[in-house]
């Protein structure tokens, strides 16, 4: 570290249990005044655990924290947003029912007279936050909830940017943004940066801090394991600290020979405001397809619609050749699809079930004798599927969310697979979690194509989607834009294809 | 293993901060404690009461008493399985009133049919007095489901129509003798309500009977666990393939059948139908279960906890009123302590993540 570097804010010995877990061990930190600190690990590596100390929402078990040089006590997130230290959360903390200004400034309205909000000033000044994020064109009067999802992290992003901010954490700000959203908030990053405001950014995508960051961090397993000058690191290296081990296995790609065709999309159309336009896509046996898109390009809602999520859909869905016409949930599952999705917390775990319970959902009938649910069937079955997906857990019935992201997306993939499917659908099976994760599912992708399964999944991460798909279908406004074989596929085509209103061809 | 030292606040170190449960026996003790606590509780309830009143410990009074938490924890059975997906039965007493005058007017005037009047035996008339419960319970669920309309709202209308189709089926009027009579071959209508077997009464042993069936259904089945799922997250639900208002409407026929059972084990005590039986007995339902630990907002809950809430309620009850507390402290109290154990069901969550948490 040179001596021209200038540590803000410093994290001396910390330490951090849980009962009689250690979270953190006497970890050591610098943020650098007027850079972009870069903090990567695994889940579970003690990243968040350390940034929720430096933001007063949790203390330390042991150790110190200077700001300034001086030593601090930070008992709560006020006492730290005070001193100039803001935050922001992986998981949006808006309100849906409130409009943009409103959530600006929810919990400090401004004042004119003595009780009264003054709005005219709170609209004035969101337009600027606004403007400064590159939505120019964004009224301060939209509900948030009518906002797509990228846009509300740049809301959650811009309150924080209202307040006179010094260090700016950001826990994984962009895992929702898509591409040019995310060049936004990296303007807007090295902006702060400009103005002497130290950020320390949690990331996952190795490809994007990467243009961005000056300094960068590596946890694991609750302790720090190197820090370094961007500029004398690669990739490479960052993986390797990461996962301890060589990055050249990253991403799997699946070399099984493709068979039949299981799944077969005819005209496949749903009406609404994010739509699926005639759709048609066959998915064969051992073969692996992603569907790269932006964000409301309908990816999501399309395999809602395979999966009979969506009853007004129209089109037929054929799986291993005869045609499902049902549509239910039920019906589409006993034809032979399982779909794992996007949102874990929302859509895939049952909160306050156990790990065993999660995982046993969809497969109950089986495990019945006289009506009954059997204790060692149950037990059985659920640990069988835990040994074979690897899935880590302190035990059978401990809470589901006592896990980590990658687990319990493991959970829910045990869950689907014990429904004996043919094509497995994944919607962004990757987002969110951290690299080793990554590479494990991107494994999982492969052996399950290997198995003879069809697998259908949704990515937003080039890198990712040019490494593991044998074939890549593009979705733009409901619409398939392209599709390229694995060995045609580029960057470039993809964020064309991705963009483009119109039908391309082929590698062109 | 680097640092086994005593985090000692040397150089001025931040004064680290226990972590909630200081000390980890003593916060798994006390959240065993919690768990437990509606078995505490009751506990605490028979000892107080029992050092203030030498009449209150005796068989008879406690079999007395259990006759009183049995129609409350039948209720309260049905209405828990309603919570745990996370709805709510508003309807479950207006359900018992309506049982009660259906079944009583078989039993008192018989059913008009063309050329004469049919009367039933007993069990016949306790089932049509049941299937009525569970027709309306149908009801609701199909407002709910079908139509949409949130639990309160469909359950708060059928607690009006409910209670109004009472009124209407004997205009008002109360249906006075039940006993039957030999040439109709309808006695026998006291034995559920009335009789004892082996020196406990019927009515009891019809709780045990429903409790039993009710915590091997919700432990034991998959539609048990579909219900605890359908209520910890109905998206999930859906999506693990359940078929998510069929179980809603299940287990609104349930508590509207376990109303009307409640509903005829009253009126065959009583002896007579009359159309206001059962009144907010809903409120008594339900607070039960949430003394017995069943989250409104639903997915966590046990019948065992509801019985034990429901035995806890009528136990203070019945011992306020014999130790001569004035009716009015008596609601005071019960009051108190439904609001005691929302609380400490909230601190009992807050330990158990805490003792659970995630390290990251």
């Amino acid at each position: 570290m040179t001596a021209a570097e200038d540590g803000v804010l410093i994290a001396r010995g910390i330490s951090k249990n849980y009962g009689g877990v250690r979270a953190l061990k006497d970890v050591t930190f610098t943020a650098y005044r007027g850079k972009v600190n870069v903090l990567v690990g695994e889940n579970g590596a003690g990243k968040s655990t350390l940034m929720k100390i430096l933001s007063g929402a949790e203390q330390p078990t042991a150790g110190q924290i200077l700001f300034d040089g001086e030593a601090v006590h930070l008992p709560s997130p006020r006492v730290a947003q005070r001193l100039g230290i803001g935050i922001i959360h992986q998981e949006l903390s808006l309100f849906p029912n409130l409009t943009i200004a409103e959530n600006m400034f929810a919990g400090r309205e401004l004042r004119r007279g003595r009780g009264f909000v003054d709005e005219r000033t709170q609209r004035d000044r969101t337009r600027e936050v606004l403007a400064r994020l590159g939505q120019h064109r964004l009224s301060p009067a939209t509900l948030v909830g009518d906002l797509p999802i990228g846009q509300q992290q740049l809301v959650e992003i811009g309150r924080a940017l209202l307040e006179d901010v010094r260090v700016l954490i950001m826990d994984e700000p962009t895992s929702a943004l898509s591409n040019h959203e995310v060049d936004v908030l990296f303007e807007v990053m090295a902006d702060l940066r400009e103005q002497n405001v130290t950020v320390i950014y949690i990331s996952h995508k190795l490809d994007e801090f990467r243009r961005i960051g000056d300094w960068v961090t590596v946890f694991r397993d609750g302790g720090l394991v190197a820090h370094e000058s961007m500029s004398r690191t690669d990739t490479a290296w960052i993986v390797r600290q990461m996962v301890g081990r060589e990055p050249g296995s990253l991403y799997v790609r699946n070399s099984s020979p493709t068979g039949a065709v299981l799944l077969e999309v005819r005209h496949l159309s749903l009406p609404g405001a994010v739509m699926v336009d005639d759709v048609s896509l066959t998915v064969r046996a051992g073969e692996v397809v992603g569907i790269y898109g932006l964000m409301g390009a309908g990816r999501t809602e399309l395999l809602e619609c395979l999966m009979g999520m969506r009853r007004v859909a129209t089109g037929e869905v054929l799986v291993r050749g005869a045609p499902e016409p049902r549509g239910t949930v039920q019906a589409r599952m006993q034809a032979g699809l399982a779909l794992v999705p996007e949102d874990r917390q929302r859509d895939g775990l049952v909160q306050t079930m156990s790990v065993r319970d999660n995982i046993l959902l969809a497969t109950l009938a089986r495990l019945t004798h006289g009506g009954l649910l059997t204790g060692a069937a149950q037990q059985r079955t659920a640990a069988g599927k835990v040994a074979e997906l690897a899935i880590r857990i302190p035990g059978l019935a401990a809470a589901v969310t006592a896990l980590s992201g990658g687990n319990q997306q493991k959970v829910v993939l045990a869950r689907v697979l014990l429904t004996e499917p043919v094509v497995l659908l994944l919607d962004e099976p990757t987002r969110g979690i951290d690299v080793g994760a990554k590479s494990q599912i991107a494994e999982l992708m492969a052996d399950l194509a290997a198995e003879g399964f069809g697998v259908l999944f949704i990515s937003s991460e080039l890198a990712e989607v040019i490494a593991t798909a044998d074939r890549v279908l593009v979705m733009a406004r409901g619409r398939i834009t392209a599709e390229f074989a694995a060995a045609d596929v580029t960057e470039e085509a993809l964020v064309a294809a991705s963009a483009s209103d119109r039908v391309l061809e082929a590698g062109s | 293993m680097t640092d086994t030292h005593v985090a000692a606040p040397a150089s001025g170190a931040a004064t680290p901060q226990p972590d909630p449960p200081g000390n980890p026996v003593l916060a798994r003790t006390a959240l065993l404690l919690l768990r437990g606590r509606t078995l505490v509780v009751l506990v605490l309830l028979v000892i107080f009461f029992s050092s203030v009143s030498s009449e209150y410990l005796t068989q008879s009074n406690i079999i007395l008493m259990t006759k009183h938490v049995a129609i409350n924890a039948i209720l309260a059975i049905g209405v828990t399985f309603v919570i745990l997906t996370g709805g709510i039965d508003l309807s479950v007493g207006s359900i018992a009133g309506l049982a009660s005058m259906v079944s009583g007017g078989l039993l008192f005037t018989g059913l008009g049919v063309p050329g004469g009047t049919l009367f039933f035996s007993v069990a016949v008339v306790i089932l049509l007095g049941i299937v009525v419960g569970a027709l309306v319970g149908a009801v609701n669920g199909l407002l709910i489901t079908r139509f949409g309309v949130a639990p309160f709202i469909a359950t708060l209308g059928m607690l009006y129509v409910a209670r109004g189709a009472a009124q209407l089926h004997s205009d008002g009027g109360t249906y006075p003798d039940l006993a039957g009579s030999p040439e109709r071959g309808n006695q026998g209508f006291g034995f559920i309500g009335v009789d004892s077997l082996l020196g406990i009464p019927v009515a009891v042993w019809i709780m045990v009977v429903v409790a039993a069936v009710a915590i091997v259904v919700t432990t034991k089945t998959p539609f048990g666990r579909q219900i605890y799922a359908v209520g910890g997250n109905e998206r999930a639900a859906v999506l693990a393939g359940i078929r998510v208002n069929r179980i809603k409407i299940a287990v609104y026929v349930i508590s509207g059948a376990c109303a009307a059972l409640a509903g005829l084990l009253l009126t065959s005590e009583l002896g007579a139908a009359y159309p206001d039986t059962a009144t907010t007995y809903e409120l008594n339902a339900i607070a039960a279960a949430v003394l017995g630990g069943t989250a409104l907002s639903g997915g966590r809950g046990t019948i065992i906890g509801t019985v034990m809430g429901a035995f806890v309620i009528g136990f203070l009850s019945d011992g306020l009123v014999l130790i001569g507390v004035s009716t009015f402290w008596q609601s005071v109290v019960k009051g108190a302590v439904i609001i005691f154990a929302v609380i400490t069901e909230q601190a009992q969550q807050r330990l158990q993540s805490n003792l659970t948490k995630r390290t990251a």
